[in-house]
């Protein structure tokens, strides 16, 4: 029984050193669900210049992975496509609240914004957000209240309203929620209402974020979707993070530094220029010109005087979002 | 029998020729607890924290009331309508004998093992306006995908295995010479049916009912496929859970997830008595 023991002790011993061994050899990014191809990318290119490590991935709703991290999962990195998630693991004192400081530009490596895909030709002749609250026109675009991308999208019809309606907040309410009137169905992410529209043949006009918007041109074919720019829209961050309780359990905060510090490297900036994501590396950035129309974008800052406020005021239960759903 | 003298009084079990009761007994109530009355009581904890005016306010908000109704209701429709086809499935293959009968029994089961996303998205093709089916119907003016009547398709899709699989073994329990003999005294065909076959089948079908019943309201992954998710038409009462999620509301979320649990709790006792009453009154 004493041999028993003491063999399962040292077992036990060699099990936990060789963990704590081997953990800084090993990253786990925990990242928004459409960024699979993406990262596939980054990680074989990162890994190409760091012999020996492996990256492991996690994707699913920015929120999902936020209450799973909180809820024990051990990432050492999170890639998310919304700020209020990372915001979360902050208070939850898994995240470092000078994060957005850490690393340049908001610590948004790449960014982008909620933009227009329609049917070859433009058949509705669909422009700008104005054309959406038409009563002729039907929206596919996911559940705000499921979906990051979908929340972007309210918050950018609604920063146009405000815009055209000088701030009258009757007449804001009244135009966003005539935009959500056209909506025949919520999907729960954003992949799924991509299927919605082109797989089920529904709706005139899908509102996704443009990476994803390019990624479907270019999949089915420009013969069958336009891209369509809206004249504003909202800026999109995809910010970054390093999961301090986690990487300081693992001791793999340099190789997570490094991980971030490459998605803004010329390599990794071209990797997210590639597929869709509007980059901070000007030269890397003139280079996809052609990718990119220009488009005015404004800030969650600007317009709603950030995201705490946001949060409270449009996302809570039973706030301006929940309104905008009307009562059909 | 004899040799164990009745005592007087009540006693904590019935005595037993079988051994090894307290063991099986300890067994059974430290697996039961370990899988379902501790996940279910951090449930109830976490609502109970709420506050009763908390928890009544958030649980009679229209959006929720009409989420627990489209859940329950399309639960109901599907489990009705598997209850009459789920029967004559079981019926036809018990009863007879054709080439292929068994490839027939076995895709009964299809719907068990497939993952409910892949049946949801695979009825949500069909059902969709430019799908197979979609388009056939589309033009009588009936819309199934995005509407409640999908929800019931996907719900009716996922509850058959369970009706047919606990009406077929009750059947193949009742002997032919009980037919016969009920023709032999002058029963019609409708009375064989309804008086002796029917009384002897109730409680596997009314078993049948509620666990697809059961198994249709907490339904999750094929129903979003193929609802619409609109809020007060088509959200069903899970979604809606993982809407005050994402909201990181979580008393919201357990009280829906609560509310779920005393209803569907409340109707299988219902359904429960009612099975041990019909087994009391034909049984």
């Amino acid at each position: 029984m004493k041999r028993l023991l003491l063999a399962a002790t040292a077992a036990a011993g060699l099990l936990f050193s060789s963990a704590s061994a081997f953990s800084a050899d090993k990253l786990l990014n925990a990242s928004y669900d459409v960024a699979r191809e993406l990262f596939v990318d980054i990680n074989k290119a990162f890994v190409a210049h760091h012999e020996g490590v492996t990256v492991d991935q996690s994707h699913a709703g920015t929120s999902k992975q936020a209450r799973a991290i909180a809820d024990g999962l051990a990432a050492d990195v999170v890639t998310f496509n919304q700020v209020t998630d990372i915001d979360f693991l902050v208070r939850q004192g898994l995240v470092s609240d000078d994060w957005q400081k850490e690393f340049p530009d908001n610590a948004s490596p790449f960014y982008s914004l909620p933009s227009f895909l329609v049917r070859a030709g433009n058949p509705k002749n669909i422009r700008d957000w104005e054309d959406l609250a038409r009563d002729d026109v039907q929206i596919i675009f996911p559940n705000p209240k499921t979906s990051g991308n979908a929340r972007y999208t309210y918050l950018a019809a609604t920063a146009y309203a405000r815009e055209k309606f000088s701030g009258d907040e009757t007449k804001v309410k009244e135009f966003v929620t005539r935009i959500f009137n056209n909506v025949p169905v919520f999907d729960t992410g954003g992949r799924a209402a991509t299927t919605t529209f082109a797989e089920r043949g529904i709706g005139d006009v899908l509102i996704t974020f443009e990476s994803e918007t390019q990624g479907i041109a270019n999949e089915y074919g420009t013969d069958k979707y336009e891209q369509v720019v809206p004249s504003v829209s909202l800026l999109a961050e995809f910010p970054v993070a390093i999961v301090d309780k986690v990487v300081d359990q693992n001791g793999s905060r340099d190789l997570a530094k490094s991980y971030l510090d490459f998605l803004y490297s010329p390599e990794g900036q071209k990797i997210e220029a590639e597929h869709g994501l509007r980059v901070r590396d000007e030269a890397i950035a003139a280079g996809f010109k052609d990718k990119f129309p220009d488009v005015r974008l404004v800030t969650v800052e600007e317009v709603f005087g950030g995201w705490d406020k946001v949060q409270a005021e449009h996302f809570a239960e039973g706030a301006l979002l929940d309104q905008a759903y009307g009562n059909r | 029998m004899t040799a164990v003298p009745a005592r007087a009084g009540w006693r904590f079990r019935q005595p037993s020729v079988i051994p090894g009761f307290g063991l099986t007994l300890g067994l059974s109530l430290a697996y039961l607890t370990l899988i379902i009355l501790i996940p279910l009581s951090g449930l109830a904890w976490r609502s109970a924290s709420l506050g009763w005016p908390q928890f009544w306010t958030l649980v009679t908000d229209s959006r929720t009331v009409n989420a627990l109704k489209i859940s329950f209701g399309t639960a109901l429709a599907a489990a009705a309508v598997n209850v009459v086809f789920g029967t004559v499935v079981a019926w036809v293959l018990v009863r007879y004998r054709f080439p292929g009968r068994r490839v027939v029994d076995a895709m009964v089961d299809l719907p068990f093992a497939l993952p409910t996303a892949v049946a949801g998205i695979a009825l949500t093709t069909l059902y969709a306006p430019n799908g197979w089916i979609g388009a056939l119907v589309g033009p009588l003016g009936i819309k199934v995908a995005y509407t409640p009547l999908g929800i019931v398709v996907a719900l009716v899709f996922i509850g058959l295995p369970f009706v047919v699989r606990t009406v077929q073994p009750v059947m193949e329990e009742i002997d032919r010479e009980v037919e016969e003999a009920a023709a032999t005294l002058g029963a019609s065909r409708f009375q064989t049916i309804t008086r002796v076959l029917f009384p002897g089948l109730a409680p596997a079908i009314v078993t049948g009912f509620a666990l697809a019943f059961a198994r249709g309201v907490g339904e999750y992954g094929s129903v979003i496929f193929i609802a619409g998710n609109l809020p007060n038409i088509s959200e069903i009462a899970p979604l809606l859970i993982i809407i005050r999620l994402e909201e990181y509301n979580y008393p919201a979320a357990t009280a829906i997830a609560a509310v779920m649990l005393i209803i569907s709790f409340a109707m299988l006792l219902v359904i429960n008595m009612l099975q041990s009453w019909s087994r009391k009154r034909y049984g």
